[in-house]
């Protein structure tokens, strides 16, 4: 299933490097492409993951490498 | 700018007026030393208090590769040295060092938030509301709430905000937005309309025919923003290359610090700071700011996305950065023939009547009696036939796979293949030549042939001789008749044409070019109606004419709004101008980085270069800020096509 998360405030185009690399570890995440200049990530989520979950541990991964950023939901 | 960029450019100015203040006073009162050194703290935490908060809170939590980080130790580190030398000047650098590196991110901020918002701009053809008419009046809803069926009003100047069915009024549509050119298209009741095309002069009632999540903008934006799954190489690279290059440059900057004056103390029997240890510890300072690797990062993603920006506004839709890096590297170029080099309509090209027989009248009588069939022969017929009246049909029967049988003023009359004519016994001399001959008899009398063939696209041979003059092998894949094909491919110029394909034969043959000797990437450029499984397989498969065909735009990895062979040579253009930035700033930030750390080393290596390390401070932040901003403006660049 694809999923497609806004992010406010992404400033450093390395963070955005971490932030995929954090991210891609979580289980339900198959693969993760953040987009430094679109502001956007994309992730390919297994069927059945629960979504809010995993939103609130993306939320706390994006603010472990940027405090700055959030995530729009 | 945002709120937080005026912010910091008047915290950047603020700091730089305090900075020529405390210098002033420093250079003409001579105040004792660690009074000047107190003075410079007043601009340096202005300019850096957010850095330095925010590189202890990396500190806390472990992190010491962080650019914040990297700048606060090269900084403080100077005002360290200070209280060695017993002397302020270390402390003007470190205030330097702060103020540039954050007029860099000024820089950066606002050069990013720039290109961002040309990405929004590019994408208004998003449609902010439906018109719906309630009880006389038309009220606008947000096109997400409107329904399959619904029926929805656009009045002059409006953008359509869904796919549908005209059910009144008539106009013509601009639909620039979706293919980067302002042909209008005229509309009437029954046909369909796009969303994302602006509505002319007319009134529009139209039933909807798509949910907004799946109408044509929705589609195209979703296309455009979310180009990030297919990453290119040269992406995964820098990022990578960052990952290492800082913990590198770290290493060697306190390599740098500690082995190199050990071995000069333990030589020369002298210890003194100043003398072992300073130059090395200031060139390792200056290590630090130069091994932040910000000018690469952000630059090169801004180049891609400057031309996936570039091309969807000429109406080529990329869908990621490896795409556009692939087709900048392609060799090979194969197109289908039907549709895409040619515009898949028939004309008449030669006509042979028998003696006595005028041109006209042959395909006049011809043309009558396909008049009734759709065939794209019997469509060719009559476009050339455009204007005269044809004779009137009494009868008339379509013969399966050789032609039609019509009776007119009381004659009977065939059009048809050579099959046909043999089962009638009729002799009729052999047509050759590219295209599908017709034979007419009249009567029991043969009347003479026709020759109608495929019509090729306007700049179908000048974009194979352009991408020949590119070094590119063309290939032309058909199902149609040798002949057909050949001439077809003499005509354009193509390279090499393979003809009579069945579409597994066309899987095979790109399958052959991708994993044959040479490898080398392969683009398959088709209409995307039945060559799917080649537009997946090839490196980079491109679907042309794709408006407002959802199979074409889903199995593509690049989509040609228009119907034009040109629109691929604009896209390689595009694809090998973004390349050749992203090397350039690859080679200019690496380059740079790497000369200034040789430089800093030799001027703590070699006493000759000594006098020069004052400037080291100036030489380290260019290799820092001016290389990110020379990086970041040349990627801008890729935005303009």
């Amino acid at each position: 299933m694809k999923l497609v998360v806004r992010m406010e405030d992404l400033d450093c185009a390395h963070c955005a490097q971490k932030m995929e690399d954090k991210i891609c570890k979580l289980s339900g995440v198959e693969s993760v492409s953040v987009s430094f200049m679109a502001q956007k990530m994309i992730l390919q989520i297994t069927e059945g993951t629960d979504k809010d979950d995993l939103l609130s541990q993306i939320e706390k991964t994006v603010k472990s490498v940027d405090k700055n950023c959030s995530i729009v939901r | 700018m945002s709120k937080k960029q005026k912010k910091l450019l008047w915290r950047i100015l603020v700091a730089g007026g305090l900075f020529a203040a405390v210098l002033t006073v420093n250079l003409t009162l001579h105040p004792v030393w660690w009074v000047g050194v107190l003075l410079m703290l007043v601009p340096y935490l202005t300019v850096g208090y957010d850095v330095l908060l925010s590189a202890a809170q990396k500190i806390v939590r472990g992190k010491v590769f962080d650019e914040h980080f990297l700048m606060t130790v090269a900084s403080l580190g100077a005002f360290a040295l200070c209280f060695v030398e017993k002397d302020a000047h270390n402390a003007h650098e470190a205030v330097v060092i702060l103020l540039f590196y954050q007029v860099g991110e000024l820089f950066q901020s606002v050069a990013v938030g720039r290109s961002r918002r040309s990405l929004k701009d590019l994408l208004s053809m998003m449609p902010d509301y439906a018109g719906v008419e309630r009880e006389g009046q038309i009220v606008h809803l947000d096109p997400e709430e409107i329904e399959v069926g619904q029926q929805i009003i656009i009045l002059p100047g409006e953008k359509i905000p869904l796919d549908g069915v005209v059910l009144s009024g008539t106009s013509s549509l601009d639909t620039a937005s979706l293919t980067g050119e302002s042909l209008p298209k005229d509309v009437k009741e029954g046909d369909s309309v796009l969303s994302g095309c602006i509505n002319g002069e007319g009134t529009l009632r139209v039933r909807v025919s798509k949910p907004y999540s799946e109408s044509t903008v929705s589609r195209i934006m979703e296309l455009v923003e979310n180009a990030g799954m297919n990453k290119s190489k040269s992406e995964s690279f820098i990022s990578s290359f960052a990952k290492r290059y800082t913990p590198a440059v770290t290493l060697l900057a306190l390599f740098l610090a500690l082995i190199p004056p050990l071995f000069v103390g333990l030589f020369s029997g002298k210890w003194s700071f100043d003398h072992t240890f300073y130059p090395f510890v200031h060139a390792a300072l200056m290590f630090l700011i130069v091994s932040c690797p910000c000018a690469l990062v952000i630059s090169v993603p801004m180049s891609f996305f400057g031309g996936i920006g570039g091309a969807s506004r000429k109406g080529i839709l990329v869908k990621g950065s490896g795409y556009l890096e692939t087709l900048a590297k392609c060799k090979t170029v194969v197109f289908d023939k039907t549709g895409t080099l040619t515009s898949g309509d028939f004309t008449v090209k030669e006509v042979h009547p028998v003696k006595g027989i005028p041109e006209e009248e042959l395909l006049l009588v011809a043309a009558s009696a396909e008049q009734y069939s759709t065939h794209p022969l019997a469509l060719a017929l009559k476009k050339a036939t455009e204007g005269q009246t044809l004779y009137s049909v009494e009868e008339h029967r379509n013969l399966a796979g050789k032609g039609v049988y019509a009776r007119m003023k009381g004659q009977e009359i065939y059009v048809g293949n050579r099959l046909l004519m043999e089962e009638l016994a009729i002799e009729a001399p052999l047509l050759e030549g590219a295209g599908s001959a017709l034979y007419v008899c009249q009567g029991g009398r043969y009347l003479g042939a026709l020759l109608a063939g495929d019509t090729l696209k306007e700049d179908s041979g000048k974009s194979v001789e352009t991408l020949k003059s590119y070094g590119i092998l063309t290939v032309m894949l058909t199902g149609d008749r040798r002949e057909n094909g050949e001439a077809t491919a003499a005509e354009l110029g193509v390279a090499r044409c393979e003809a009579e394909l069945l579409p597994e034969d066309k899987v095979r043959i790109v399958e052959e070019l991708i994993n044959g000797e040479q490898s080398e990437k392969t683009v398959y450029v088709g209409d995307g109606i039945n060559d799917a499984p080649v537009l997946t397989l090839a490196d980079v498969g491109v679907a042309m004419g794709a408006l407002g065909s959802d199979a074409a735009i889903e199995a593509a990895d690049i989509v040609l709004m228009n119907d034009r062979p040109s629109d691929l040579v604009t896209a390689l253009r595009i694809a090998r101008k973004t390349m050749c930035i992203v090397k350039q700033n690859i080679v200019l930030a690496i380059g740079v980085k790497v000369g200034v750390m040789l430089l800093l080393a030799m001027m703590a290596v070699l006493p000759m270069l000594a006098p020069l390390s004052a400037f080291a401070g100036t030489l380290a932040v260019f290799a820092d800020v001016g290389v990110s901003v020379i990086a970041i403006l040349n990627a801008m660049r890729a935005m303009k096509i």
